[in-house]
């Protein structure tokens, strides 16, 4: 009996009529990406240098960093809209504790991520303990955090000798350790930050591709009451993805202070629709059509090359973001259109 | 039923024939319906049953032969062709049926709603008349303006049928329509489709239930792989006809066990409602206890209770010798305690979107930390534990790494069944396991729950009494919270009349 066969004709009828869907849904972004770069080179020669290359992903990393904090968000079924501010909001503690509470690069690196922790937690507390809808209660934080960054110190950016609200002057400073966490070039080549994205990236895409948490993470965000059923304990990865993407989110923001060496209260506008957009856009790479680690970075290292691109061609900055919006429409539009008639 | 006939059949096709591909979904159909006539569809998951159904409601077309409605010859492109020819289906799923935050006096008017056919200003007064009109011909009774998110799946499924009945359709298809209602519902809606036939509509109806079909069924025609195999006027016989779907006999199950020794499981003086009478139960090591009732009547609250989803109301549970106070799955689990629920998409399974939801995926996923430490994935263990699966339970899956979409209902059941005995079980609970599998799949699925048996307590949670019959050492049914009666299995099948149960003779 042939019952396999003539239950699924629509599962099987597809694939093989059509390989060039299967070739677009997998690959399409890299063609893509790989059409843009030769473009660019051919219009513009330094583009491909070495330096030039390295310099996109550095601007990338921070972005991509919090765009992997997303995407564990996602995968649990949850989102992540607090990612930005935080980032903005960690820039900012860490240029106070260094300058004004004159502490050590250790100690603004560890008092930053434990803010990202105690925020983690306080979505966690939100969504999973209180029950708020996960986009609702982390735009609240998000407000609650942009709105925090400034008080200390009164809506002014953090910069060494800056005048404080009692008139003194403030003595502490950016310590060389923690400036080349953003600025100094292994080898003279590759930026810290790179690096770092390099670490983080390799350690999740293994986490959640490889082990057993990542199918726990995955399971919970795919129907959360299998996962209970089948013994995983849901609140606790919940709460995990929350803390896990505010802790990426508070290293973007040292990471960010680094290279602005100060804390600019306007820096890290973009960052949550950045990495929201490179979370969205990994979803078409490999033809995933769900959230994953590699995807993010590919999507974060897409939307950098093209803004790199553009700028090297001298288009004029104002219409970054309406580019930005055509290549998130198109990599959704191709994900979910490809993938549904493909099943 | 009579030999001649002067008026065409409601519904007449001829040689229609279907491919995906290679595939021959169909072939050489030929099939009449006369107006009030009840024909049963019957067959195993892709017989061709689920094709048929699409080519009639026009979601698919044939790709030869003709269909005849009343003589005339037609072509049903669309399904809103099918409606405008007097082809109306009731299918199975009742998510879409209605609107759940619109009345159900506007429910029942929603076509009219939709297509601009009803009046444009509609008075509370007007809605609710038209309404009552339509829920009366098909005596229907029921709060007009109860919202229809608050009444019953039932009643939804049956607001539906009285909006279909108000076309005066010619043919109606019911695709499992009792597969999620109680026997009251069921009753309910028996009394329905026995109007409709009374009306004079010409119906198929398809189902896997053996008493819906010998309720119902004036004729009876089986399908198996895309041809009609066979056709059974009244009387029907049964056990002919399965033998027809599935191409044998159902074997005759194993002897009953009768389990010696301590029991594996007790439970004392259990209430699940404050307020019912409290039960006991004891369920001895190789034992299947099936528990049997209604919609509601506290099976899954029961099941969930062992599991450790929630706390009895009160009483004691023992697992062996130690007192059972689960504090959760993980704590069962770990224990031995399984528990596979009712509705494998929602219990058991992950979307198509989860990166492993393939057949290995889903089986190892409550053991792979029992299988390595360190959140190492234990890919050799669950590749060897799945392909175990499939040839043990007779999985029909081209390889352990397909995903469960691309199986039928009984292969899905079988991974869900399949999960849980790839690790030993002391108290193994399995909540309507034949929900949407077909009578081959489901005696596979006996079958498999049985030659496993040994070592360990089973208890099977069904709403269909002929199969807790069929599962179980001892049935016990349960009403309102409270288990009711202690029954072996012999003596339950000796008291049921042997002339209304013909298959279960061989038992």
């Amino acid at each position: 009996m042939s019952i396999t066969a003539s239950s699924s004709p629509d599962h099987t009828g597809a694939a093989p009529g059509w390989p060039w869907q299967t070739i677009v849904i997998k690959s399409g972004i890299f063609v893509l990406l790989a059409a843009m770069m030769i473009i660019f080179q051919l219009n513009e020669p330094a583009f491909l240098r070495v330096a030039n290359i390295f310099s996109i992903l550095q601007a990338v990393a921070i972005v991509a960093l919090l765009g992997i904090g997303v995407t564990v968000s996602c995968a649990i079924g949850g989102f992540d809209l607090s990612v930005g501010a935080l980032a903005a909001l960690s820039q900012m503690a860490a240029a106070y504790i260094l300058i004004v509470l004159n502490g050590s690069a250790f100690e603004a690196i560890a008092g930053t991520l434990l803010i990202g922790v105690l925020v983690g937690l306080f979505n966690g507390l939100l969504i999973v303990i209180l029950r708020v809808p996960d986009l609702l209660a982390t735009l609240g934080t998000l407000f609650l955090l942009a709105g925090a960054q400034l008080i200390p110190t009164g809506g002014r950016s953090v910069a060494p000798g800056m005048a404080l609200l009692d008139g003194s002057a403030a003595t502490g400073s950016f310590t060389e350790f923690f400036l080349a966490l953003g600025r100094y070039r292994v080898g003279g080549v590759v930026p810290v930050p790179v690096i770092v994205l390099g670490v983080v990236a390799l350690v999740f895409w293994f986490i959640m591709e490889r082990t057993r948490w990542g199918r726990v993470f995955y399971a919970v965000g795919g129907s959360p009451t299998a996962a209970h059923l089948a013994g995983a304990p849901t609140k606790t990865y919940r709460f995990t993805a929350y803390i896990v993407s505010s802790v990426l989110a508070a290293l973007g923001g040292i990471l960010l202070a680094a290279r602005l060496g100060r804390g600019d209260v306007s820096a890290g506008n973009s960052l949550m629709l950045d990495a929201v957009a490179a979370c969205l856009i990994g979803y078409a790479v490999l033809g995933a059509n769900r959230p994953n680690v590699f995807g993010t970075v590919v999507g974060a290292v897409f939307v950098g090359v093209l803004l790199n691109g553009l700028t090297m061609l001298n288009a004029p900055y104002y219409i970054q973001d309406f580019v930005k919006g055509l290549v998130l429409i198109g990599a959704l539009a191709l994900t979910f259109s490809l993938s549904h008639r493909r099943n | 039923m009579t030999a001649s006939r002067p008026v065409p059949p409601a519904l007449r096709l001829r040689s229609v024939n279907k491919s995906y591909g290679p595939t021959r979904a169909l072939s050489s159909v030929d099939l009449d319906v006369h107006a009030g006539e009840i024909v049963a569809l019957m067959g195993a998951n892709g017989a061709g049953k689920s094709t048929l159904i699409k080519i009639l409601c026009g979601i698919q077309r044939a790709d030869s032969g003709a269909i005849e409605i009343e003589g005339r010859s037609v072509d049903i492109a669309s399904p809103a062709q099918a409606q405008e020819r007097g082809i109306v289906a009731v299918h199975q799923s009742i998510a879409d049926v209605g609107v759940p935050t619109l009345s159900v006096a506007e429910n029942l008017l929603l076509d009219l709603f939709c297509t601009g056919a009803g009046p444009l200003v509609a008075t509370p007064a007007n809605v609710r008349r038209r309404a009552q009109e339509r829920a009366e011909r098909i005596g229907l009774d029921i709060d007009l303006d109860a919202q229809l998110a608050d009444v019953s799946l039932a009643d939804q499924q049956l607001i539906a049928i009285a909006r279909a009945v108000s076309h005066r359709p010619t043919v109606m298809l019911f695709d499992e329509p009792t597969a999620s209602l109680s026997a009251g519902e069921t009753e309910k809606l028996f009394r329905v489709i026995e109007g409709l036939r009374a009306s004079g509509v010409a119906i198929i109806y398809v189902s896997h239930k053996i008493a819906d079909i010998r309720r119902l069924a004036d004729r009876v025609v089986v399908l198996r792989d895309g041809r009609i195999s066979a056709s059974f006027e009244r009387p029907v016989e049964i056990n002919a006809a399965i033998r027809a779907m599935i191409g044998h006999d159902l074997p005759a199950a194993r002897p009953r066990a009768t389990s010696d020794g301590p029991p594996i499981f007790r439970i004392r003086n259990a209430r699940l409602r404050k307020r019912e009478a409290s039960f006991d139960l004891d369920v001895g090591a190789g034992e299947i206890i099936a528990v049997t009732g209604p919609l509601g009547s506290g099976k899954s609250a029961l099941a969930g209770a062992i599991f450790g989803l929630w706390p009895l109301a009160e009483g004691q549970m023992w697992l062996e010798d130690q007192p059972w106070r689960p504090s959760g799955p993980a704590q069962s689990i770990a224990s031995g305690v399984f528990y596979a629920g009712e509705d494998r998409w929602r219990t058991s399974f992950f979307p198509s979107t989860v990166p492993f939801a393939s057949v290995a995926g889903t089986i190892s996923f409550p053991f792979l930390r029992r299988w390595r430490a360190f959140g190492l994935l234990p890919i050799r263990q669950e590749g060897r534990v799945a392909d175990d699966a499939i040839a043990t339970f007779g999985i029909k899956a081209r390889s352990r790494d397909v995903p469960l979409t691309a199986l039928s209902g009984g292969n899905q059941q079988k991974v869900v069944l399949a999960r849980w005995q790839a690790e030993p079980a002391r108290l193994l609970l399995l909540d309507e396991p034949f929900q949407g599998v077909d009578v081959g799949a489901r005696d596979d699925i006996i079958r498999a729950i049985r030659t496993s048996s040994a070592g360990r307590a089973t208890i099977v949670f069904v709403s269909d009494y002929e199969e807790a019959l069929e599962v179980g050492d001892r049935i016990l049914t349960i009403e309102n919270g409270v288990i009711q009666a202690d029954t072996a299995a012999e003596t339950a099948i000796r008291a049921s009349s042997p002339a209304a149960e013909p298959q279960l003779e061989t038992v």
